[in-house]
C-alpha cells in the first residue's frame, strides 16, 4: 500500500537533509528518498567544508549568515561535533584585478551584514603564515567564516531529523515515476504555494521498491534534477519540466593531519594554464582540505580521480603557501557541482506543477547554503516567509532570466 | 642502550655494515647505514616511536612495510614512515608527539612540468617478489619492454624474509631451496635481459582514471637537484599492467592491540631475517596457519624464545611437517585458544590468553597470562588489491598474480606470475602459443591447502598399497615406503604424513629410488627399493619441512646412526655433547651425544646432519632435537583483561570495537557512513588494516554482510608529499 506524507524529499544530501530536519521540526510529516545507502552520500560528501556568507550577492549572504549560525552553535545545541572551525576566508590579492572585483563587492556584503574587511598584506601573514608576500597587495578577510565536516554534518543533521519523529528515510530507493495530477479543490493557494495541512494527494511517487503519496514534493536531487524533471506527468502527459541544471564536476583532496598552523580558507581567484581558482583550508583535524576549478570545466557526471589533478593543484598551492611542500597528500575525490547558467540556486515552487518546490542547482555551495535554506524551505512549505526569506526566493526563482554571472562562485 | 642486533645465525650471514650515528629525542645512537630507521632503533632497544594525536596512546611498528604509517617518525624535521626511510649518518630522529609540527621553510620551490615527462611501457609490473620477478622473466625473455617498480631497496619481496627451504619442486619452484636465495636466482635471470627495467625504491601511489599510474621514485639524484637525493613523482602509462603487489596481515581485534610489540608475523620476519635486528625477547604468536609457524621457527633462529603459538581453530591450518618442527624445538601449539588481552602501559608487557569453547567464547577459568614483550599476529593475509580493483574500474587492461591474486604460497606464486606474464604477452601479440597447461595445473596444486594428516592406520594402508603397487608391476618384494620393518642396511625415514604440493626428496635421491605416491607432487613419499639407498642424505639435507632422517644399520645394527636436520646453531650440536631427541611431536625419546655433524653448506647451505647412535627400538621414530628445554609457566595473575569492546579496530583513528558496534545497533550498514559518525577508516592507511575487522564486527552484530555497503577506494594509496606532487626540485 502507497505510504502518505506530507512532504517527500528527493535527495537525502546537502539540501535535502537539512530541509527535513526543519519540516520535521515544524511538525510535517516528511519522506526523505535516496538512491545512495545512507545519508549525504551523493555530492554532500565531495563537498570540502568551507562555509562562507562571503557571497556577491543578498540571497546568499543572507542563507549563508543563518547556515553559519546553525553550524557554528550545532555542538552546543545538540551535541555533535560537526567539527564547526571559525576560521574566515580570506581571499588574497596579487593583481589589481581582483582588488578592484573583491572591493567591489563590500558594499552589498556589508549592507546585508557581512563582517569582512580589506586587510594589509601584514594581517595576511598572521593570519596565514608563510604566505607568499611577493607581489601580496592585500585581501578580503571575513572572520565569522568557517568550516565544518560534511560527512559529520550529514551525520547529525540525519539524526537530528528522525528525532523530530516527523521524518521517514528511505535510502538505496530510486525514483522511477512522479506522478502528479490536478485537483482543482486541493486548497492550493494561488501563488502556488501549498499548505501541509492540507491532505489532499497530488503526487504519486514510484520508486523501484514502493510508491508514495503526497501534497508537497521537493526536489533536492542536485546534479540529478534535470533527470527527475523529466520524470514528472501530470495527468500522465509528460510535463516538459526542463529544470536548467548541469553538473560539472571539480576534484578535491585531503592531507595527512599537521599541528594547527592555519584555519581561514585560502581563495586564490587568479586563474592559471587549465584552472581557475582554487581554495584550500586547515580543518578541525589538522588536515589541509583543497579543490581546484578546472578551465574548460569538466561538464557531465563522470566522477572518476584523475592524474591531472595532484600536479596542478600542488604547484598553485606551493606556490601561494611553500611551506605545504612537505605535508603529504592522503587522498583525492571528485565531485559534481551541480550548477545553473547563471551559477546561483535555485529555490522555488514551480508555478505550473502545484506543489513541486525547486531547491537545487546549488552551484558547489549545496552544504554550507544548505542549513540556511531548509529553514526557508519549510516556511515555504508551511506558508510562513519571512521578507527577508521573500529576498532568496525572489533571486533564486525558476522564472529569472538565468543570463548574469555570479562572480564568487 | 644495549644492542640488539643477531650476531649470529644459523642461516643467515651476517652482513658487515657501515656504522653511522644519529640521534633519537636528542640523544646519539648508532645504527647501519641504510637500513630502515625503524630497524635501526629496535637494534637499539626503542620500540615507542611516538604518541598518538587523539588519546596519547603509544605508536610503535605494525606492518614494517611501508603500508600502515603507525611507526611515523620525524626525520630531519620531516615526518616519515621509519620503515620505508633509510638512516643515514647524522640523521636527527624524533619521535612524534601528537601532530607533527610543519616546518616554517618558506622558500619558493620550482617545478618540474610532471605531464609532460609521461613514460609510456607495454607493461608496468607493480611488485618484485616471486609473482612479479617470474612475469618480468618471461616478459623479458620475449623481448617486451617492461617496467617493473618496487618500494622496497631491493627485489625479492617477501622471498627477502624466507630463510627456511621452499615446498613445491626442485625444476619448478626451487623446491628445498631457502626463499631469499630463490630472491636472488631470479634477480640474476632477470639482470640478463636487457628489455627488463626495474625501478628499487619506487612506490605506485595511485591510479587513475585516464589509465595512468602514478609513482613516487625515491634517491633520484641529477643534475636538477644539485646532485642531492630527492624523490620524484612519475606518470607511467603502460598498455598492460600486472599487479603483484602480494598481500598484507590481517589484524585481530582484542584490548591492547595496538600496543607497540603487538604486530605482524611478516613485519616480525621484516625485522629479523631482513634486517637482522633480534626485536624481542620472547614472544608469543597468535595463529597456526604457516605464517604465524614459521615465524615462530625464524624467532628461534633469531635466539627469541617462544612461548606457544595459538590457533582458534581445533587444527594448525598450516603444513604439519612446519607445526612438527616448531613443536620439536619445545614450543607448545594450544589450539582451540584465543588471545583475551596484550597488557602493558606504553608497551606489552604480557599477553592473556584462554580456551575457545565449542561457540567460540573463551572458556572462563582456562586463562593463563604469560610474560611476553612481544605478540604477533598471524591470523591470516588479505591480497594488496587495491591496484587491480581500481585499474579494473578504470577500464585498463590490468592483471594480477602471486598474493595479490590469491593468497597462496610463493611457490605458487612464481607459478601465477609465470601464467600472466605468458597471457599478458598474448593479449600484447607477441606470443603466439598457449598457457602450457601443466603450468595452470602445477599453480593450482601448489595453491591447494594441506590434506588431512594420516593417522598411523591410514600411512600402513599406504605403505602397503604402494607394495602391491610395486609388486605388480616389478615383482620385488621389497618393503617399500620407507621399509619400517627393515633393521638393517641404511635407509631414510619420512615423517611426513600430510599431503602438501613437495617432492624435492624425488629429484634429489641419487639412486632415484625415492618417488611419491602416484607421482603426485602431493603424495607421500616412499621408497622403490630399500636395498639400493646408499645413506647419501641429500633426501635428510633438502627436506624442506625437516621430516627426513637416514637410519644406518650397516656399523652396528643394534645402535644404529640416525642422521638428523638441524637448523640452529652449530654450537648447540658440537661433537660430544649431548641433546634431547624427541619424535615428531615433540615427545622425549632420550638424551644422546652427538657422534658427528655433517654440513654441505654450498648445496644444502644452513642445514646441519647431526648423527647419534640410538637404539633400534627408538631409531626409526626419532627426528627431532628440542632446543628449548621446559615450558615457560604462565604468570601467577587474576584475569584482569579488559572488555572486547576496548579492542582499537581503526588504529589510525583510535575508533574502539564498542563505538563501531553501537553505531551499527543505531542502523548503520553503510561503512562510507561511519566515517561521519566516529571517523572508522579515514586515517592514512585507507582502511587497509580495519576493513576486514569493520565487516567482522558487522557479522557478529548478526548484519547480513550483503545488506553493508563497503567503503569507496579512492587514491592516493600510500600518501605523497604536496613538493613531490607538484614537481618540486631537489
Amino acid at each position: 500500500m502507497a505510504k502518505n506524507y506530507d512532504a517527500i524529499i528527493i535527495g537525502a544530501g546537502s539540501v535535502g537533509l537539512p530541509a527535513a530536519m526543519s519540516l520535521g521540526a515544524l511538525g510535517v510529516k516528511t519522506a526523505v528518498i535516496d538512491k545512495m545507502p545512507s545519508a549525504g552520500q551523493g555530492e554532500n560528501k565531495h563537498a570540502i567544508g568551507g562555509i562562507r556568507a562571503t557571497h556577491s550577492d543578498p540571497g546568499k549572504i543572507i542563507a549563508c549568515i543563518r547556515s553559519i549560525e546553525i553550524f557554528s552553535t550545532w555542538k552546543e545545541t545538540y551535541g555533535d561535533d560537526i567539527e564547526w572551525l571559525t576560521g574566515g576566508y580570506m581571499f588574497p590579492v596579487y593583481r589589481e584585478k581582483e582588488e578592484n572585483l573583491l572591493k567591489s563587492f563590500l558594499p552589498i556584503q556589508r549592507k546585508y551584514g557581512l563582517n569582512i574587511d580589506y586587510v594589509s598584506p601584514d594581517v595576511i601573514s598572521e593570519i596565514a603564515p608563510g604566505i607568499n608576500r611577493d607581489g601580496l597587495l592585500g585581501g578580503t578577510f571575513s572572520p565569522n567564516d568557517g568550516s565544518a565536516s560534511p560527512m559529520n554534518s550529514a551525520a547529525a543533521f540525519f539524526k537530528r531529523a528522525k528525532e523530530t519523529g516527523n521524518v521517514d528515510f528511505y535510502f538505496k530507493e530510486s525514483v522511477k515515476g512522479i506522478k502528479a495530477t490536478h485537483a482543482s479543490n486541493s486548497g492550493l493557494r494561488a501563488d502556488g504555494s501549498s499548505s501541509a495541512n492540507n491532505d489532499s494527494n497530488n503526487f504519486v511517487v514510484e520508486t523501484d521498491k514502493d510508491t508514495y503519496n503526497t501534497p508537497i514534493l521537493i526536489d533536492a536531487a542536485g546534479p540529478f534534477s534535470r533527470q527527475l524533471g523529466e520524470m514528472v506527468t501530470v495527468d500522465s502527459k509528460p510535463a516538459n519540466l526542463d529544470i536548467p541544471v548541469f553538473p560539472d564536476s571539480h576534484e578535491g583532496g585531503v592531507t595527512e593531519p599537521v599541528e594547527p598552523f592555519f584555519k581561514t580558507m585560502l581563495v586564490d581567484l587568479r586563474p592559471a594554464q587549465g584552472s581557475k581558482n582554487y581554495y584550500f583550508y586547515q580543518n578541525a583535524h589538522g588536515h589541509i582540505i583543497f579543490c581546484i576549478t578546472p578551465d574548460p570545466p569538466i561538464l557531465g557526471f563522470d566522477k572518476r580521480e584523475t592524474s591531472l589533478f595532484l600536479p596542478q593543484v600542488a604547484s598553485r598551492m606551493l606556490n601561494l603557501m611553500p611551506r605545504l611542500k612537505n605535508i603529504r597528500v592522503r587522498r583525492v575525490w571528485r565531485g559534481l557541482y551541480p550548477m545553473t547558467p547563471d551559477g546561483s540556486p535555485i529555490l522555488s515552487w514551480n508555478k505550473d506543477i502545484k506543489g513541486l518546490l525547486h531547491a537545487t542547482g546549488m552551484c558547489g555551495q549545496g552544504y554550507m547554503l544548505g542549513p540556511g535554506l531548509g529553514e526557508i524551505i519549510s516556511r515555504m512549505v508551511t506558508d510562513q516567509l519571512t521578507e527577508s526569506d521573500k529576498i532568496v526566493t525572489d533571486e533564486f526563482s525558476l522564472y529569472r532570466s538565468f543570463g548574469g554571472e555570479e562572480a564568487l562562485k | 642502550m644495549t644492542s640488539k642486533r643477531i650476531t649470529q645465525h644459523p642461516v643467515l650471514d651476517i652482513p658487515e655494515g657501515n656504522n653511522v650515528s644519529f640521534t633519537w629525542n636528542g640523544n646519539r645512537l648508532e645504527g647501519r647505514e641504510g637500513e630502515m630507521v625503524s630497524s635501526a632503533l629496535f637494534a637499539n632497544g626503542v620500540q615507542i616511536f611516538g604518541h598518538h594525536h587523539k588519546d596519547n596512546s603509544p605508536q610503535g611498528i605494525f606492518c614494517a612495510n611501508g603500508q600502515c604509517s603507525q611507526c611515523l617518525v620525524i626525520a630531519d624535521g620531516l615526518p616519515v614512515k621509519s620503515c620505508m626511510t633509510p638512516l643515514r649518518e647524522g640523521m636527527k630522529v624524533q619521535s612524534v608527539e601528537g601532530l607533527p609540527k610543519v616546518p616554517e621553510d618558506d622558500n619558493i620551490p620550482t617545478f618540474e612540468d610532471i605531464d609532460s615527462q609521461i613514460k609510456d611501457v607495454d607493461v608496468l609490473i607493480i611488485g618484485g617478489g616471486p609473482a612479479g620477478l617470474s612475469a618480468a622473466i618471461e616478459l623479458g625473455q620475449l623481448n617486451i619492454k617492461t617496467l617493473i617498480v618496487d618500494d622496497k631497496d631491493r627485489l625479492g619481496g617477501k622471498l627477502v624474509l624466507q630463510t627456511h627451504k621452499f615446498f613445491g619442486s626442485v625444476e619448478d619452484s626451487h623446491a628445498g631451496t631457502r626463499g631469499f636465495e630463490i630472491g636472488h636466482i631470479l634477480e640474476k635471470k632477470l639482470a640478463q635481459l636487457p628489455s627488463v627495467e626495474v625501478w628499487l625504491e619506487t612506490t605506485a601511489v595511485g591510479v587513475f582514471s585516464d589509465k595512468v599510474v602514478g609513482v613516487v621514485r625515491e634517491n633520484i639524484k641529477d643534475e636538477n637537484s644539485g646532485n642531492k637525493a630527492y624523490s620524484k613523482y612519475i606518470k607511467i602509462r603502460p598498455q598492460k599492467t600486472l599487479v603483484a603487489t602480494g598481500a598484507r596481515e590481517k589484524m585481530l581485534p582484542f584490548p591492547g592491540n595496538t600496543l607497540p610489540g603487538v604486530y605482524g608475523a611478516g613485519a616480525f620476519q621484516t625485522l629479523v631475517n631482513r634486517d637482522l635486528v633480534k626485536s624481542s625477547e620472547r614472544v608469543l604468536i597468535v595463529g597456526g596457519g604457516n605464517v604465524g609457524i614459521i615465524a615462530g621457527y625464524h624467532a628461534i633462529q633469531a635466539g627469541i624464545e617462544v612461548v606457544a603459538v595459538i590457533e582458534g581453530l581445533p587444527e594448525v591450518g598450516g603444513y604439519k611437517v612446519h607445526a612438527d618442527k616448531l613443536e620439536r624445538l619445545g614450543v607448545p601449539i594450544y589450539t582451540r585458544h584465543t588471545v583475551l588481552s596484550a597488557n602493558g602501559k606504553d608497551a606489552v608487557e604480557s599477553v592473556t590468553i584462554a580456551q575457545l569453547d565449542d561457540k567460540w567464547k573463551a572458556i572462563k577459568g582456562t586463562e593463563k597470562t604469560f610474560k611476553v614483550d612481544t605478540v604477533l599476529i598471524a591470523v591470516g593475509l588479505s591480497p594488496v588489491n587495491e591496484f587491480y580493483l581500481k585499474a579494473k574500474e578504470w577500464g585498463m587492461d590490468v592483471y594480477s598474480a602471486g598474493d595479490a591474486q590469491e593468497i597462496a604460497e610463493a611457490s605458487a606464486a612464481m607459478f601465477t606470475g609465470k601464467i600472466e606474464g605468458i597471457r599478458i604477452a598474448k593479449a600484447l601479440g607477441i606470443y603466439e602459443g598457449g598457457i602450457p597447461d601443466e603450468w595452470t595445473e602445477k599453480a593450482a596444486v601448489l595453491k591447494s591447502k594441506p590434506g588431512v594428516p594420516l593417522s598411523e592406520e591410514a600411512l600402513s594402508a599406504l605403505r602397503s598399497y604402494c607394495c602391491d603397487k610395486k609388486k605388480d608391476s616389478e615383482g620385488g618384494s621389497n618393503d617399500a615406503l620407507d621399509g619400517r620393518s627393515v633393521e638393517n642396511g641404511v635407509m631414510p625415514v619420512f615423517h611426513c604424513t600430510q599431503e602438501i604440493p613437495c617432492n624435492p626428496c624425488t629429484s634429489v635421491c641419487e639412486e632415484g629410488i625415492i618417488k611419491t605416491q602416484d607421482d603426485k607432487i602431493t603424495g607421500l613419499p616412499y621408497l622403490t627399493d630399500i636395498t639400493k639407498c646408499k645413506g647419501c642424505m641429500n633426501c635428510v639435507a633438502i627436506c624442506p619441512g625437516l621430516a627426513a632422517t637416514l637410519v644406518d644399520y650397516r656399523k652396528d645394527g643394534e645402535n644404529p646412526t640416525v642422521t638428523l636436520p638441524y637448523e640452529l646453531w652449530r654450537d648447540t650440536v658440537e661433537k660430544g655433547q649431548v641433546i634431547t631427541i624427541t619424535d615428531v611431536k615433540g615427545n622425549l625419546l632420550g638424551d644422546y651425544p652427538v657422534e658427528r655433524v655433517v654440513a654441505n653448506k654450498k648445496k644444502f647451505p644452513g642445514t646441519l646432519l647431526v648423527q647419534v647412535k640410538m637404539g633400534k627400538d627408538v631409531a626409526k621414530k626419532a627426528i627431532g632435537i628440542k632446543f628449548q628445554k621446559s615450558p615457560i609457566e604462565s604468570l601467577d595473575v587474576p584475569d584482569t583483561s579488559a572488555l572486547p569492546d576496548e579492542a582499537v579496530i581503526c588504529r589510525c583513528e583510535r575508533v574502539t570495537a564498542g563505538e563501531i558496534r553501537s553505531a551499527i545497533r543505531n542502523g548503520v550498514r553503510d561503512v562510507n557512513q561511519l566515517k561521519g559518525i566516529n571517523r572508522t577508516g579515514m586515517g592514512s592507511c585507507g582502511s587497509k588494516t580495519c576493513r576486514t575487522m569493520v565487516l567482522a564486527i558487522f557479522r557478529d552484530e548478526g548484519v547480513d554482510l550483503k545488506e553493508v555497503t563497503e567503503r569507496t577506494d579512492r587514491p592516493l594509496f600510500v600518501e605523497v608529499p604536496f613538493g613531490t606532487l607538484a614537481g618540486m626540485k631537489g
